[in-house]
């Protein structure tokens, strides 16, 4: 029972980091169809960064402030200066985001090399909590679930409530007619492209607090994103909601019941969406 | 990129015929002049991965279906052969080698069958998705699995078989065996590109909805082009254990692939020819990125060429050389 419920605690929160970097992803394809598969170097290189600044000024807020708003300004360059040009060529966008992971992995070695490293958190956040019915739980994995929490609801609001937020979901369903009532759609992509990136950049400085940053993790996140979108349906904010549970919960679950195979789990279940549900649990048909 | 153009170019036959003559003349007499380390580890190696970028190009430029899993379709073709085979981990079934390349070949191509029956419900940007997510998968199950793949470890100690009294390990013969199976892959992408089914195939690519109204069995063409790309691929995959003498989780890994979708993209994906010159240069450049720059910087290298590709010349090396061509024509 112990077990059960500190694997549903654990699962919950690598859901919590799991949505981070898949909101960013998924909402960048939603609007533009652009699969940036470089969505996984995003969210190291932020990581990097966000190491870098907190090991000059010591500062934790500073580094995760420097993870987004560096690769936010990395996702701007990227939409003005390479996809911009390509718009509609969705197959070619792919693979030069491909061509710049390969590129920014490479990059991110020779700068920090092959090493680990391990973020130090604010006291605050450091250690354990008796939690009723859990028992000793980490703060900061508390932490992560809130901060999801936060920017999950903060994302609903901006994309439900605000005057970007309602052109955003009107480019998703038609950008032409929102070109045509005279809305500046390149300034709208530059918008969100720069969230998500700026999402996995501050997923990058969270999530490697919580456990560590190496070469290797670039193409897990963008690996995890891949599968959350894809079984939660792409463009869909709410996909990634559940998406993310469900991953997070099956990798949880099959760490601690069945370890050989938990990772093998996230890959059965998407296929079996695919087999029954092509375009993901709450995605629309294309 | 793919499937913007038709694929049979209209060409002068008598200067093709010329030049595949002068080609396999070359490739012929190679090894005589060449050293070991040019026949085995540039030429053979060339002609291995340039057979399964091939199948990546047949499924990318006739069906406009991007397959990053094509490297594990290979990669279980290889491990199939460590496994009925013979192997140091004595976990082998040690099948004499017909039969062992039979069966790795066949289940290769079950298993390409199956990718190709999950994949086939999605389109464009979601192939490359869900290939490379199948393809992680694969990976992930054969680093977990200890029982039939060996895990992390995965196999060593395989050698070519020695055939007709040939040791097929040494460089000359192994140079043939890699010749003759690109030469064969090869010749059947360009006749399966002027047969009534790839004609089909292309005709799907360009126009999926007419082609079903025609009352083509769309699934079907696309499924078979899977069969097809994985037949192809499983050569090269039996053929580069041989060659490396071992498999691993790290040869079917995420870099693995993207090599492949990289070979096959900076060649041209407009012709089978493609997959082979994208092969040679990633060769050449991977052995001889020491020179240009740092050899740990390889990725580097590539990744700038790739990235170039598909910004300036979104056809290749191929439609780089087109373009030229017919500026010469044209002054």
């Amino acid at each position: 029972m112990k077990l059960f419920i500190m694997t549903i605690m654990n699962g919950l929160t690598l859901a919590a980091l799991y949505f981070l970097v898949a909101s960013g992803f998924t909402l960048v394809f939603g609007l533009m169809r652009n699969v940036n598969l470089a969505h996984g170097s995003l969210y190291l290189l932020g990581a990097y960064i966000g190491f870098s600044i907190l090991e000059l000024s010591g500062s934790w807020i500073l580094g995760v402030a420097a993870g987004f708003l560096s690769m936010a300004m990395m996702g701007l360059l990227f939409q003005v200066c390479i996809f911009r040009g390509m718009e509609g060529q969705d197959l070619r966008q792919t693979m030069v985001s491909i061509g710049i992971s390969i590129i920014l992995a490479d990059l991110m070695l020779a700068i920090w090399g092959g090493n680990t490293y391990q973020f130090e958190i604010p006291d605050a956040l450091y250690g354990g909590i008796r939690l009723p019915l859990v028992g000793a739980y980490t703060i900061y994995r508390l932490f992560i679930l809130g901060v999801a929490l936060v920017i999950g609801l903060a994302l609903w609001f901006f994309l439900t409530r605000t005057q970007v937020g309602m052109k955003i979901r009107a480019g998703v369903d038609d950008k032409d007619m929102l070109a045509a009532t005279g809305v500046n759609v390149h300034r709208i992509f530059a918008i969100v492209f720069a969230i998500g990136a700026g999402l996995a950049g501050l997923a990058g400085v969270v999530g490697g607090s919580a456990l560590s940053i190496a070469p290797g993790e670039d193409v897990r996140y963008l690996l995890a994103s891949l599968v959350v979108v894809i079984v939660g349906g792409m463009g869909s904010l709410g996909g990634a909601v559940l998406g993310s549970l469900l991953i997070g919960l099956a990798e949880q679950f099959g760490l601690a019941y069945t370890p050989t195979y938990s990772v093998v789990y996230t890959y059965i279940i998407m296929i079996v969406t695919l087999a029954f549900r092509p375009q993901g649990l709450f995605g629309r048909k294309a | 990129m793919v499937g913007r153009s038709a694929q049979i170019p209209t060409v002068n036959s008598q200067a093709v015929g010329v030049s595949y003559i002068l080609l396999g003349a070359f490739l012929l007499i190679y090894p005589w002049f060449a050293s070991p380390f040019w026949t085995v580890q540039i030429g053979a190696q060339s002609f291995i991965l340039g057979v399964i970028a091939l199948s990546l190009t047949l499924l990318a430029g006739y069906g406009g279906m991007v397959s990053l899993a094509q490297l594990s379709v290979a990669g279980c073709a290889g491990y199939m052969v460590a496994i009925w085979g013979f192997n140091d981990a004595k976990m082998s079934l040690g099948w004499p080698w017909i039969p062992t390349v039979f069966m790795a070949v066949l289940i290769a191509v079950i298993f390409g069958t199956l990718i190709g029956a999950v994949s086939v419900r999605t389109e464009g940007i979601y192939t490359i998705m869900i290939t490379l997510a199948i393809s992680v998968g694969f990976h992930y199950f054969v680093r977990q699995n200890y029982p039939i793949f060996n895990g992390w470890n995965g196999f060593a100690g395989l050698k070519p078989p020695v055939i007709a009294g040939v040791n097929m390990r040494d460089p000359i013969p192994f140079y043939y065996l890699s010749l003759g199976a690109a030469a064969i892959a090869y010749a059947a992408s360009v006749y399966l590109g002027r047969s009534t089914f790839g004609l089909s195939l292309q005709g799907i690519r360009d126009n999926d909805r007419r082609m079903r109204a025609l009352g083509f069995n769309v699934t079907a063409h696309r499924i078979l082009a899977y069969s097809i790309a994985a037949l192809i691929a499983s050569l090269g995959g039996v053929l580069i254990v041989w060659l490396n003498g071992r498999i691993d989780p790290a040869s079917v890994g995420v870099g693995a692939t993207i090599d492949i979708l990289v070979i096959a993209v900076v060649g041209g994906l407009g012709h089978p020819i493609g997959a082979f010159v994208g092969a040679v240069l990633f060769i050449l450049l991977e052995n001889f990125a020491v020179d240009l720059i740092d050899r740990e910087r390889f990725n580097l290298l590539i990744g700038a060429v790739f990235l170039a590709i598909v910004l300036f010349s979104p056809d290749g090396i191929l439609g780089l050389w087109q373009k030229i061509k017919k500026a010469m024509i044209r002054p």
